[in-house]
């Protein structure tokens, strides 16, 4: 572009726009999935500079002000879409969204919270979504930031999370400030991360943005729902909206999920009615209580065994059981299950590694999954190939009801008795296997460092009369997960650092139910990203965080000691050079104290424990977190 | 060696340590004598347990819980020859302690000292767990 096109561009960018800007926007209400489409006001007259600078070209008016820039049209647009809260680390590339925000939106619907580091921002946004069902919103500052944000968001990938960030970016060269805007800036945004996001969009105008910013929040969640990412570019943000810009914002229609054709559905029905030792394997097969209510109906009305991968069943419910049953089954029906050949399979790590099936010969392989079907081919978390002989790809709460109607009819009075006494035989079965658990932990019962056993039974003893919900990593045969909304159904790519943020997003959808969350919380993870603690104070936002502190990355020791014994050398001590976190021990209540916690220890003294957990649910009772450093066992 | 008698061999010796399994779940709950056990020191077994890894999955005092299962306190525990077995050639995803990196006197400690681990409290006399 010549110097006087682009003068000229400036000028009509800059310079000309007065009573350009559109004003308020009425209030939207989201209902049932569909938002009207509001239109927006006259904007009002922006004040004008005091004159052209020195080297601006003859006659130009600079324009200083404006009262509606084209942020605040996108803060319309996202507060139709309903979010709640918009977690961020400040960042220049979206300053003018930022300001309509807390300005013009008055920082509510979405309100700002605070983060220290975007991994946090993407981190909190997934344990809220997996409570919420439903995306929070995530800015995240161009280049640098979605490069900080990446991981989480490939967690939040893998969990089949929905998500919306918002990325900050300054694509027209001519714009940006010299310096360091450059390094922020990119070509192509959101490519970093396309490979695990579900959609993204660059828009070059603001009924794009609209237009786009709807079109992400339903395709995140539609099944299986996952991030999406839309680029706000900056000057979009920043530059008045056009007197005739002729703003409106599109109505929203979520998707209903897809279940399966009656056809199949029934021949899953028959082969299960029919089997001898039938086992369903339950992934992610429910997202809600009449989720949960409708799968109880399901395994009930055929007493079958159910491998229960995520709190689909009340955690006493004496169907379920353990993984061993699978050998034994004729039929197999897998419901949204992560991996599905890893469940029937064990591979064995050794030097050779090799591999043996769990299954007898002749089993049928049944199969309803819409989260699992692989979406992308770079990044490879749909595991091995699973032979099956029937497979539905439909969304399997949504299918239980013609499931439930279909086995029902094809269930004849000899069926019935038949499946009484499997189910009365597996109740007794889980009676057993309680008992056991319950002597078993009694092992290592008064050692220091404290047993997990023990952790969990302490902690279970403080929170069992509170309405509480949790991660499943403290459970034991005393937890009683007997709703939907006890466990937090976090799933990831267990990449470290997205337990201790998404733990914090979890509570803070819990802190509006009034819920105890109790979050164990590792010592690695922690460290990854430790300002999500500072964020939850800051915002006052209660859970109680135990801490698995074991003082290394220890799995990492397991494969490192594993890898020495390989090669027959250095099995002695060496396995934790690289892998410990000792030398010094790291002071995690301290710490957790700089930043605004109310926090206890090293608890190295399981006696300890009990007063330690009661004081720490007080505080969290107030309103406040809470962390209590726990110095456990290994595992 | 062929794969048929490699399996044979293999299927043998799993059903020897099965066996074993078997007949010890018959004996009564008091600690056996093993006889063929070497010698062995306890304080040199437990740090050994730690300093060589074993309680990375079977946690401190070898009570299991992790990834490793339970070896103490065990009045069912393996006879040496079978735990040595177990050490050196591990049938499941274990690391091998081969005797190039461990040796039987050193074998012999930890076996000493996963003997000496004493019996937890009784459960019933554990509130948290009724």
């Amino acid at each position: 572009m010549a110097d006087s096109e682009k003068d000229k561009d400036l000028v009509g960018r800059r310079g000309f726009l007065k009573g350009a800007a559109a004003g308020g926007i009425g209030t939207l209400a989201m209902g049932t999935g569909a938002i009207a489409a509001p239109q927006v006001a006259a904007p009002p007259a922006p004040k004008l500079g005091p004159g052209p600078a020195e080297g601006d070209p003859v006659g130009r008016v600079e324009l200083l002000t404006t009262d509606r820039p084209g942020s605040d049209f996108m803060v319309d647009v996202l507060k139709s879409l309903g979010f709640e809260y918009v977690a961020a680390n400040p960042g220049s590339s979206f300053r003018s969204l930022h300001e309509s925000l807390i300005n013009y939106g008055g920082n509510k619907a979405p309100e700002l919270l605070t983060c220290c580091h975007e991994e946090s921002s993407v981190g909190i946004a997934h344990g809220y979504a997996n409570v919420e069902g439903k995306p929070m919103l995530v800015m995240a500052h161009s280049t640098v930031g979605l490069q900080h944000a990446a991981m989480n968001i490939y967690n939040a990938w893998v969990g089949r999370v929905p998500m919306f960030v918002v990325l900050g970016n300054t694509l027209d060269a001519t714009m940006r400030r010299p310096g360091v805007e450059w390094k922020h800036s990119a070509q192509d945004a959101a490519a970093i991360v396309r490979d695990y996001t579900k959609w993204d969009d660059n828009p070059v105008s603001l009924p794009h943005f609209a237009e786009s910013a709807v079109r992400a929040y339903r395709i995140s969640m539609a099944l299986p729902r996952e991030p999406v990412v839309l680029v706000a570019d900056s000057e979009l943000q920043e530059r008045p909206v056009a007197k005739d810009a002729n703003l409106r914002i599109p109505k929203l229609t979520l998707d209903a999920p897809p279940w399966g054709d009656a056809g199949s559905v029934t021949e899953v029905a028959r082969l299960l009615v029919a089997a001898e030792n039938p086992v369903v394997i339950a992934g992610g097969a429910t997202r809600s209580q009449q989720g949960m209510e409708r799968f109880i109906e399901f395994v009930e009305a055929l007493q079958v065994p159910v491998v229960d991968q995520e709190n689909n069943l009340p955690s006493r419910h004496p169907l379920i059981t353990s993984r061993a049953a699978l050998r034994n089954a004729d039929v197999i029906l897998g419901l949204e299950v992560e991996d599905f050949w890893g469940m029937l399979h064990t591979v064995r790590d050794q030097l050779e590694r090799t591999t043996r099936s769990n299954t007898r010969p002749g089993v049928k392989v049944l199969n309803i999954s819409i989260a699992e079907s692989p979406l992308r081919t770079n990044y490879q978390d749909f595991q091995r190939y699973q032979e099956f002989d029937l497979s539905i790809t439909a969304d399997a709460e949504a299918t239980l009801p013609v499931l439930i109607e279909a086995v029902k009819r094809l269930l004849t009075s000899n069926h019935r008795a038949a499946i009484q006494n499997r189910g009365k035989a597996l109740a007794e079965a889980q009676q057993s296997a309680i008992a056991r658990e319950r002597v078993e932990a009694t092992y290592g019962w008064n050692s220091s460092p404290i047993s997990l056993a023990r952790l969990a039974a302490e902690v279970w003893a403080q929170v069992k009369h509170e309405d509480w919900a949790g991660g499943r990593e403290l459970a034991n045969f005393q937890w009683d997960y007997d709703k939907y909304y006890r466990y937090d159904h976090f799933r990831s790519a267990q990449g470290a650092g997205g337990r201790l943020p998404a733990a914090v997003g979890a509570a803070l959808a819990h802190r509006k139910h009034g819920r105890l969350y109790v979050n164990l919380q590792k010592d690695g993870d922690l460290m990854y990203a430790p300002g999500a603690l500072w964020t939850a104070a800051h915002h006052k936002i209660p859970f109680l965080s135990v801490m698995h502190n074991n003082r290394a990355y220890h799995q990492e020791v397991m494969h490192i000691q594993s890898m020495a014994n390989r090669r027959e050398r250095g099995i002695f001590d060496r396995a934790g050079i690289g892998t410990a976190i000792t030398e010094p021990n790291i002071d995690y209540a301290k710490m957790a104290q700089s930043m605004g916690l109310y926090a206890e220890g090293p608890i190295t003294n399981p006696n300890d424990l009990g007063p330690a957990i009661q004081r720490a649910i007080a505080v969290v009772k107030r309103g406040e977190p809470a962390l209590l450093d726990v110095v456990t066992q290994a595992r | 060696m062929s794969g048929v008698l490699r399996f044979v061999l293999a299927a043998t010796a799993v059903l020897l340590i099965l066996e074993h399994f078997a007949v010890a779940q018959e004996r009564a709950a008091q600690p056996t004598v093993e006889p063929t056990a070497p010698a062995g020191n306890v304080d040199s077994g437990k740090k050994l347990f730690v300093s060589a890894g074993c309680a990375l999955c079977h946690n401190g005092e070898g009570q299991g819980g992790g990834p490793g299962p339970r070896l103490a306190p065990n009045p069912n525990m393996l006879a040496f020859k079978v735990f040595a077995q177990r050490v050196r050639e591990p049938i499941n995803a274990m690391p091998p302690y081969t005797a190039k990196v461990m040796s039987d006197q050193q074998l012999a400690d930890i076996y000493a000292f996963l003997r000496t681990v004493p019996k937890p409290p009784d459960v019933s006399t554990i509130p948290l767990l009724k």
